[in-house]
Order: C-alpha cells, then structure tokens, then sequence
C-alpha cells in the first residue's frame, strides 16, 4: 500500500502553496473591490480636473450667475442648477404622494392575488430605458400638455399672458401668477419634465416603500387593529412612523435619480439658458445641458460643463449619502 | 360619538380610495408609455431597419447601431461581469463585517445610483483624452470607450447581486468543503460561486438590461458613427444614440425610424428583466 | 518530521495495535471562549480508537462546540479562542504549527443538514481527494466507488454518478456526505447529529453505516437522541453547561450512571 506515504507526505508543500493561493485569490479580489473606489473617486476627479479652468476662471461667481454665454465666454451654473433642483422638486411632489399611495394599495388594501401581478408591472416601469421616457415624453406627452393641460393651467392659476392680468387664484395667492406665466407655445417646460421625472422615479420610490412597510412587525399591525383603527390609521400611525427613516431613505434614492436623470429631462426641458420664473417656460438642467452641448463644446465652455458635472456629482453624491444612510437605519433594527 | 366614527371612517375610506387611484395612475403611465412604444414601433417596423445603415438617412435603416449596441454592451459586460463577480466575493467572503468592507458596500450602492452622464465624461477623460494625445489630436472616440463607460454602470449591479447570493449561501456548504481541507479560494470560486451560480447570472442580465437602454454615458465616448463598423476601437453608433440623435432631427420619417429602434429596445431589455425574473423563481422554488 | 514517520509505521501497521489501546484523541484542559461567553470548561477526555463515542446532552450544552475543536473548523469565524491541547496520536492539533490540511484529511467531518456540493454525485466524493492527492483517472473511479460503497451508497448513485448531487433524497444526501468525508480517509470521523434531519428510516440507514464503519475510523457521534447514542455508540459522555459530568461506557452511563444530573438526563426528569 504505497498510497498512505504519499498522502502523508504530500500535504506540508501543499499547505504552503494553498496559502500562497489564498493570498493571491484575496488579493485579486480585493484589487477588484477597490474597482468601486476608484470609480466614483476617479469620476470626481475627473469632473473636478476638467472643470478647473472654470473654476479658476470664474470661482464663486460659478455658481451664482445666471449667464451662459460662448459669445463673451462667460459661463455661470445658476440656471442648470435652477433647472435640476426645480425639476427634481416638482418630481418628488408629485411621485411621493403618488408613490406612498401604490405602497399602501400594494402593502394593505389590495387583495392578496393582486398584489404581486400589480407591484411587477409597476416594477417594469423602473426597467424602460430613460430614452423612451424621453420619446414619449417628446413625442406624446408634451404636445398633449401644451394641447390640454397648460391652457388650463395658465387660465386657472397663472396670469392672462394677453393682458397681464391674474387669474382669481393669482389674485389671492403670492408668485402663483407668475409661476404659472407662459406666452411659449409649446409643450417643453420645467413643469412637464418634473412630470415626466416623477413618472420615472414613482417605481423606485414605490418599490422602496413597500418592500419597509413588509418589514413592519403583523403584532404591531395587529395590536393597533384590535383596538379598532382603520386601515389608513394604522398605515398614518404605526406603519408609517415606525419605516420613517427607511421611507425617507427610499425618497432621497428616487431624488438621487431624478437629480441625475438626463435622457427623459432634455427631450422636454427645452433647452433655454434662461432663468425664468414660470414653471410653463423651457429651461435647462446640469445634465441636459452637458448632454447638449459637450461634444461642440471647446476650451473654457467644455470645462464650464465639466465643472457642472462636478456640482453634479458632488451633490447626487451626498443626497444618496443620506439615502443609504437612512435605509441602513431600518436594516440594522430589524437585524436586531 | 356618531360624528366622530363616521370622520374616521370616511377618512378611511377617503385614503383608500387615493391609494386605489394612485396606483391606476401608475399602471395608467405604464400602459400609455407601453402602447405608444409599440404602436408607433410597430408601424415603422420594417427589413431595412436590420439590413440598412443609418447613412441613408430616413431612407436608411439601424443595422450599423444594432450591431454597435451590440459590441459596445458586450465589452461592457465582459469588463464587469469578471470584475464585479470577484469584487462581490470579496465582500460577501472576505470582508463580510469587516469596516472596510461595509465602507464599500456602502459606495457600491451609491455608484448603483450615480449620475450615468457624469460617468460618460469620467471615460471621456481616461480614455478618450488621452487616446486623443496618443493620435495627433485626433478626437478618437470609440466603441470600446463606450463600452468601459457601461462596464462602470454595470459593475455595481453586479457586485451587489454576486454579494447578495452569496451571503444567501448557507455557511454549512463552507464547513463541508473546509472539514475535507480545502483551501478558501477553491471553496470560492468551485463551491460557493457555483452554488450562487444562477443569483449571479440573474445580476449580469439585470445589469446588461439596464446598460441596454443606457444613452448619455455613451455620447462623449462611442459618440457614433454613420457607418458600418466592427472595430471596437473605432467610432461606433449605438441604437440609444442613434433614437436619440433621429428623436431631435425635424423629419417625420427619422421619429418613425427612432420610434423603431425604441420599440426594438423596450422589447429586449422587457425580455431580459422577464428572463432573469424568470430564472431567479426557478432557483427560489427548487430550493 | 520523525514523529510522522512514526504516525507512518503505524498506520502501516495497525495489528500490531496493542490490545489496550492508547486513546485516538486524548483532551486535556480544554476551555473555548467566544464573545467573552465560556462555552466549554476544562474538558478532559480520551477517545478511544475504532469505537463509537456518543456526545449526549441538553442544547446548548458544548457538545456541537466540542466536536467542532476536534477538526479546528471553528478556526473560520473570528473571536473564538481554544486553549489547552487535543492529541491526535500524540501530536497536539490546537498548536497553530498542526497543518490544517493535515488536520482535516485525518479527521473528516458530516454535518447536522446533508450538504451536497452543487456538482455531480461523482464530482462530490472526488472533490476532496483530488486535493489531497494526485490519482490517475481509474484510481480516482475506484477510490469513489470504494468510498460510495462503504457508505452503502453505491447500489443507488451507481446509475447516475453524473447526475447532480441535489437530485438525492435526504437520506441519500446524507450517506453521500458521509461516502464524501471517508473518500479522504481520515482515522477520526466526526458526526454532528447527522440524523437529526432525517426519516426514521433513513436515520436506521445511518445508524447501521455506522456500526459498520467502526471498524475503519475512530467514530465521535453528537446527538440529541438518547436512544441513538445507545444504539449506536460503545461510549458515552454526558455534558452539562460546558462541563464534562460524565464519561463511561455506553452501557453503565445508560443503566447506572454515576452522577446525579446524568440520571435525571437519562430517566427525563430534566430542567
């Protein structure tokens, strides 16, 4: 029987070697790992190293002027910052609400043979591609705003673009009017991209809130239905102060992606570099106007967009931070 | 006491009512969205869109974009499938708990939700720049700069599904084949990677739907190209690009051909979140 | 390196075993700490060579931890210290110089669930030896038969040796990670309630494998079933909060244990 010698013999070269090999294996894997660290290192750098000559030219002034001007090469972030924060916001208006809603529907009100038919379908909304946000919002939607919604909007609650004067609304409520101001005939503004964001980023949201309401102990739900709530008090009362933070997290995630969106914003932004107060003008964001202007942008231009890409980031940046962070609360409660 | 049951019962019945409406609303969108895609792509479906390149124009068809989606989501996938199989394993295996681990965790998933603009431009910078100086100031854009472009929106999608299956994983498989003496890289990359083999094949057909339908990180990096070309290291177009370029132009005949080449998108990446859908309940039932 | 020549000679000659055998694993104060929580208290005990050694005691009592030492797999999470020293034929194994490859083709190991890898029936039992040794192709087949025999496995996996491993019965799962652990042959064969997932039936299947294997490996076997350790095993050790209370032959521990607490063990009468 010679096979024990070797067997017995064997395994000393063979433990170094596998620790060798161990070694290697976690160190390829690790180099891989730090992969992610260098890519959003490396895209804020970049961003930050191709904007330096806008930066140097223009320093704070950056941010605060409204200018946008390749004739006398001034260049100043404030309405593309204007447009993505206004954008963003309208989004987060309309989709929270609208989200929270498919998240009680899905989570409590529905019936059971419902629910998952409902939530995938709204889970397929997250998986068309940005662009065909983008088409329909172009091709569909905005010309059925501009044909059916802005009319009623501008006559109810803005000021008579023909003679200036408020709507019954305008006249008791301040900025109203203005706000909802347009002598532009078309459909792309500020107002229909928030919509279009909104549309975009309700499955994201929706799909966050309701996977934390699942979270919620059934005692709880229970405890709180035994002393005669209804369905909406124990969603207002318990459910929804006890998935606070993780609620919040999902809405700064859906903000995240409405704040970096650029494919369904610039078919139905507009496009105009100016700031206006009216919701129902056009307008720009930081990612429309890259995605606009970048490949025939040259010298100090390109490195005004690289410097808006930089704002960009830094600021989609914190805002996930935030939402993460608050997701994570839940998550480590309920691993207790 | 009658007033104040009859509040609550139909604020109740109120808040039911806007959730029922809310989410008709969103199934509403869906289907809106669903039915223009397919009926203005289905009315400009057509053999020339598969066999003309989009240099004719409106008389042209979307074979050079195809095939150009095509490379550039297979670069970008073969770039981040290996890269964030292993970086996932890393953290599912090796630094599972550990700070530094949950740190990254952490940034994958922000770089999940990252700004695909801003990683078009960070490419641009690596590749394009400097492939540029390399040229005589030749902008040398190219598919295989749009590919690491997608590769970089890929690869959180990846790490996070890998980390995910493998920590699904029962720790007793790792007993077993760590009591017969095997080394932990052999237990990771022949025990546990198989074992989480279809979670993870589940992840890469996530990640290529999502990059499939991908068009900003693509403008400054594959840029595009008006003609047949399967030099991944060339200009190259790709369907996104190409939709988006023909959306903007005025004539009718080029909406018709984006809404083609929109139509043809939507239904492969449905189709893919469909089979990896479909591939991952076939896992959780035989389990 | 004389000390395994030695481990060498008398592997090669186990008849010349002297008939009162110098104990397979002898340990000696034992303590295993985790979290600041001291699981086992100063354990000492000689386990016997080609006999069957049952571990019996309420859960959460060390006997899982116990057997876990004994093949150091509790090395892989973080925060759990052994001291005091465990002797595999003289040689100290909690000594971080003892190979764990060495270790663990010595001493194999089947858990409380079947745990199949996701391979073939074939490609299982072949998994573990082809990393400890180097066999042509025909040995290789032979050496997995021969395992899948003793593990009375062969007569159902003969026919589908390519088939997946997940395609089993429990039962069968269980035997074949039984055939996986004996295809390195190890000298000590460690069960951590390799029943408790099974049928009744199934569970007979295994307890008669062991009797038959008893006469290849040093056998240690934990178990929350009583009437399993009496079954099965020549010895029995009765654990109690970390501490050994009692270790004597399976048949006077289960008619006229020594101690107090064992009785009450034993009879029901317990907690």
């Amino acid at each position: 029987m010679p096979e024990p010698v070797i067997a017995i013999a064997a395994p000393e070269h063979r433990a170094t070697r596998d620790a060798r090999h161990d070694r290697l294996f976690a160190g390829l894997l690790k180099a891989c790992a730090f992969l992610v660290l260098a890519a959003l290192l490396g895209a804020a750098f970049a961003t930050l190293w191709g904007g330096r000559e806008a930066f140097d030219t223009f320093g704070w002034r950056f941010l605060t002027s409204a200018a946008w001007d390749p004739g006398s090469q001034e260049y100043g972030a404030l309405v593309p910052v204007y447009g993505t924060l206004a954008t963003s916001a309208i989004a987060l208006l309309i989709a929270v609400p609208v989200s929270f809603g498919i998240a009680l529907y899905l989570s409590e009100v529905a019936p059971r043979w419902l629910r998952t038919p409902v939530a995938s379908a709204i889970e397929l909304l997250a998986g068309i591609p940005s662009i065909i946000y983008g088409m329909w919002g172009l091709f569909v939607f905005a010309p059925f705003f501009a044909e059916h919604i802005k009319p009623w909007l501008t006559t109810y609650l803005g000021n008579n673009p023909d003679d200036g004067n408020p709507s019954w609304v305008a006249g008791h409520v301040p900025f109203i009017g203005k706000m909802f101001a347009s002598d532009y005939p078309f459909g792309a503004s500020i107002l229909t991209a928030g919509i279009v964001l909104a549309i975009m980023i309700i499955p994201f949201i929706s799909s966050v809130m309701r996977e934390v309401f699942q979270t919620v102990p059934t005692r709880l739900k229970e405890s709180a239905y035994a002393l005669g709530s209804s369905t909406w008090e124990v969603s207002w009362d318990i459910v929804l102060p006890y998935t606070r933070s993780a609620v919040i997290g999902g809405i700064f995630l859906g903000l995240g992606r409405a704040l970096g969106e650029t494919m369904a914003v610039t078919f139905v932004l507009g496009n105009a570099m100016d700031l206006s107060a009216s919701l129902l003008d056009p307008g720009a964001s930081i990612a429309s106007t890259i995605a606009n202007q970048f490949s025939e942008a040259v010298g100090l231009q390109k490195s005004a967009l690289m410097a808006l890409a930089f704002l960009l980031f830094v600021v989609t940046f914190v805002v996930l931070l935030i939402a993460r962070l608050m997701l994570r609360r839940l998550a480590s409660r309920e691993g207790r | 006491m009658d007033a104040l049951y009859l509040r609550r019962r139909l604020t109740n019945a109120l808040a039911l009512v806007l959730s029922t409406a809310a989410t008709l609303v969103g199934l509403a969108f869906l289907a809106w969205i669903l039915w223009e895609t397919l009926r203005q792509g289905i009315a400009a479906l057509d053999l020339k869109l598969f066999t003309k390149i989009t240099a004719y124009g409106d008389q042209g068809g979307l074979a050079n974009a195809m095939v150009g989606s095509l490379i550039i989501n297979v670069v970008g996938i073969a770039i981040a499938t290996p890269v964030g199989v292993l970086a996932g394993t890393w953290l599912a295996e090796y630094a599972n708990r550990t700070r530094l681990g949950e740190t990254i965790r952490f940034l994958n998933d922000i770089l999940l939700s990252a700004p695909s603009i801003v990683m078009g431009l960070f490419v641009y910078t690596i590749i394009v720049l400097p492939s540029t100086a390399l040229s005589d100031g030749n902008t040398t854009f190219s598919g295989f700069a749009g590919g690491v472009a997608l590769a970089l929106i890929a690869l959180p999608v990846i790490v996070r599904t890998t980390d995910e299956m493998l920590r699904l994983v029962p720790s007793t498989l790792r007993e077993a084949a760590l009591s017969l003496g095997v080394p932990q890289w052999k237990l990771t990359s022949q025990i546990l990677l198989r074992a989480a083999r279809s979670g993870i094949v589940t992840g890469v057909l996530l990640a290529l739907a999502r990059i499939s339908g991908e068009t900003a990180p693509l403008l400054f990096t594959a840029f595009g190209n008006n003609f047949m070309t399967l030099d991944p290291m060339d200009k190259m177009s790709s369907l996104p690009q190409v939709i988006y370029q023909y959306a903007n132009d005025p004539g009718e005949a080029m909406h018709a051909l984006a809404w083609a080449g929109a139509f043809v998108v939507t239904l492969f990446v449905l189709l893919l979140s469909l089979a990896s859908r479909l591939l991952f309940t076939r896992k959780v039932s035989h389990d | 390196m004389t000390s395994r020549s030695m481990n060498a000679a008398l592997a090669l000659a186990p008849s010349m075993a002297p008939p009162v055998a110098e104990p397979k694993l002898k340990v000696r104060d034992l303590h295993f700490h985790y979290d600041g929580f001291h699981a086992l208290k100063n354990i000492g005990m000689d386990i016997p060579e080609s006999q069957v050694t049952a571990i019996i005691g309420p859960s959460g009592c060390g006997k899982s931890t116990l057997l876990r030492i004994f093949n150091r797999i509790y090395a892989i999470y973080p925060k759990l210290k052994a001291t005091g020293s465990i002797e595999l034929d003289g040689e100290n194994i909690l000594d971080p110089r003892y190979s764990m490859n060495r270790l663990r083709s010595k001493v194999g190991m089947v858990f409380q669930k079947p745990v199949p890898f996701p391979m073939t029936i074939f490609e299982n039992v072949a998994y573990g030896i082809r990393h400890h040794e180097r066999l042509s192709r025909a040995d290789l087949e032979a050496r997995v038969e021969q395992a899948l025999r003793a593990a009375a496995l062969w007569d159902e996996a003969k026919d589908k040796l390519k088939a997946n491993a997940l395609g089993l019965s429990g039962g069968q799962q269980q035997r074949l990670c039984i055939a996986r652990a004996i295809a390195l042959k190890p000298e000590v064969l460690l069960l951590d309630e390799p029943t408790s997932a099974l049928d009744p039936i199934a569970t007979g299947r295994i307890e008669q494998l062991i009797e038959e294997l008893k006469s290849q490996f040093t056998i240690v076997i934990v178990t929350h079933n009583m009437q399993q350790a009496a079954r099965v095993s020549d010895r029995t050790a009765f654990m109690y909060l970390g501490e050994l209370v009692e270790f004597d032959e399976t048949e006077k521990i289960f008619t006229k244990p020594g101690k107090k607490q064992t009785e009450d063990y034993i009879t029901g009468r317990f907690g």
